[in-house]
């Protein structure tokens, strides 16, 4: 009879086997290496031609044009939000003349560039110079920024009447029936049970036009406002310097991907009690 | 044989003139709106936008193609199992969905003139190097239409279930050939409506080129505009040739769509 006298010591586990170097691992490691070799050759640019005084003469601007940047887009997201409201629900109503009227509105504006409608707008408009006076309303048409926050509010409005009219109708018919059936009137129902839920298929739609807008602001440089675009092509065309295209697109970059981030919190906060 | 070739080329000028939707003998601006301003020819500034409106078609259209095999390699990459070329691809994204079109557009233009510079300086060619304005909008819009097309991409990727590719390798095709063969198929029908909407901003992107120089609808209208002092009209008739380019594109969306669904149709 046999038994065991001693314990076999613990052994290690083999070695795992040996990762294939595949075709996706290399070009992985390429264009990783691609990224890399251009993040230090756009450093070291920046090292070589560092400038003090260029930072110290340019620098400023740069903060007071990403002022005016965000001042026009939060301005022109509150205003083209108010005019969005009765634009959705003449989209929305029965009357085929009201509904015909917004949604031609909503077409043009979302069917031609904005670069386009601005210079209607500031050039197009420009040409009535004699009839705006008469109108007294020469003052406003004659600053470029006015014209890029009338253009911007009139543009953010289509989009924000698509986005609220296809979130209103996402909402089931079942919720309208369930507020009939409590007696509720038509005016607490929407605002107590339709728009709460609305807003939240809303949310995406609304952080994506955003962010699209400050992108799209950039156009406003073309017609004279000194926004980050605006300042960055004027220390441009002074230094002849291309770093400064690169702290522009830093700056967009920072305040686009901030924007995303706090996007998405907002989107888990407020719809954690749809989570399982 | 030269004198056959100049009488092909002719004819067929001289049919593409005749079918002209624009300056042609049946076009709109000799139909409807033939009057000083807009006539063809010498007296107006018709055949000038008319220019203009094949630049922005032919921008577009250049255009697509770049952005959407870029795209979809992008969306392979960014579901590759491999963990460096899902994040190469994700800085891409990144980068280039958090730009601005026209700061993208600078940049490319302004850093190719530069790399070409310094390129020919090392090979040894002194002199000035300028960037065709078409080949650097085409590439920043091909670049933005990329980062965005892979998105629309990979969700549609995702929305095919694994059990798909497990019947393709389950019947004895190799990757490349259920790829092409079932995935694909089903990858454009679920992608196309985002496909479209890319297609409509990429349309409305090209207005951009014009401010680096490209003669475009907005550029040629611009300049007539500066010509004639007659700016609104002049920039109402290049909003009106958006939208007709908009309504083009939504008809050959939805004939693309139901080609994609024919197979539905029937059951």
């Amino acid at each position: 009879m046999s038994f065991v006298t001693a314990l076999i010591a613990p052994q290690a586990p083999p070695p795992a086997p040996p990762k294939p170097f595949t075709a996706a691992r290399f070009f992985g490691n390429v264009f990783l290496g691609v990224w890399l070799a251009l993040s230090v050759g756009i450093f070291m640019m920046i090292v070589d031609g560092w400038d003090p005084a260029k930072f110290t003469k340019y620098g400023p601007s740069y903060l007071s044009g990403l002022g005016v940047t965000l001042t026009l887009v939060a301005l022109s997201i509150v205003l083209g939000g108010l005019i969005s409201l009765p634009l959705a629900f003449a989209r929305m109503s029965k009357n085929p003349v009201l509904s015909w009227i917004a949604y031609a509105y909503v077409y043009f504006f979302r069917g031609t560039p904005l670069l386009m409608q601005l210079f209607l707008v500031y050039y197009g408009l420009g040409s009535f110079s004699a009839e705006l006076k008469e109108l007294d309303l020469w003052w406003f048409f004659r600053d470029a920024w006015n014209c890029a926050l009338l253009t911007f509010t009139l543009n953010t409005a289509a989009y924000q009447a698509e986005i609220l009219r296809g979130a209103i109708e996402s909402v089931p018919r079942g919720q309208h029936e369930g507020a009939a059936a409590l007696g509720l009137p038509k005016k607490v129902a929407f605002f107590k049970i339709i728009l709460p839920q609305a807003l939240i298929v809303a949310l995406r739609p609304y952080g994506n036009e955003i962010i699209l807008m400050i992108k799209g602001s950039a156009i406003v440089a073309i017609v004279t406002v000194f926004d980050l675009m605006g300042e960055t092509r004027r220390a441009f065309s002074r230094t002849f310097d291309y770093q400064t295209y690169l702290w522009a697109a830093l700056l967009y970059l920072v305040i686009v991907e901030l924007l995303r981030n706090l996007w998405n919190w907002l989107e888990n906060r407020l719809t954690r009690h749809l989570k399982r | 044989m030269s004198g056959f070739f100049t009488a092909i080329v002719g004819a067929v000028s001289a049919f593409l003139g005749v079918i002209d939707p624009l300056c042609g003998p049946v076009g709109i601006f000799n139909l409807f709106l033939g009057k000083a301003l807009l006539a063809c020819g010498d007296a107006g500034w018709g055949d000038e936008i008319a220019f203009g409106f094949l630049v922005t078609g032919t921008l577009a259209i250049a255009t697509l193609p770049v952005g959407l095999v870029f795209g979809f390699f992008i969306a392979l990459a960014k579901q590759s199992e491999e963990k460096s070329l899902r994040l190469a691809a994700n800085v891409y994204t990144t980068l280039f969905r958090g730009l601005p079109e026209l700061l993208t557009l600078f940049i490319v233009y302004y850093g190719l003139q530069i790399l070409v510079q310094n390129f020919a300086a090392a090979v040894g060619y002194q002199g000035t190097v300028e960037i065709n304005a078409f080949f650097a909008g085409m590439i920043a819009l091909g670049v933005v239409f990329s980062a965005y097309c892979s998105e629309v991409l990979q969700s549609a990727f995702k929305a095919i279930p694994r059990g798909q590719y497990e019947a393709g390798y389950a019947l004895g095709l190799h990757h490349g050939r259920t790829m092409q063969l079932i995935v694909l198929p089903q990858l454009v029908r679920i992608a196309l409506p985002g496909l479209g909407n890319l297609w409509m901003a990429l349309l409305k992107d090209t207005a951009l080129v014009s401010v680096i120089g490209l003669p475009d609808i907005l550029r040629q209208t611009s300049v007539a505009a500066r010509v004639t002092k007659e700016a609104f009209e002049f920039y109402a008739v290049a909003c009106l040739l958006f939208l007709v380019l908009a309504f083009l594109s939504s008809l050959v969306f939805s004939g693309i769509e139901s080609w994609t669904k024919r197979s539905e149709a029937a059951r």
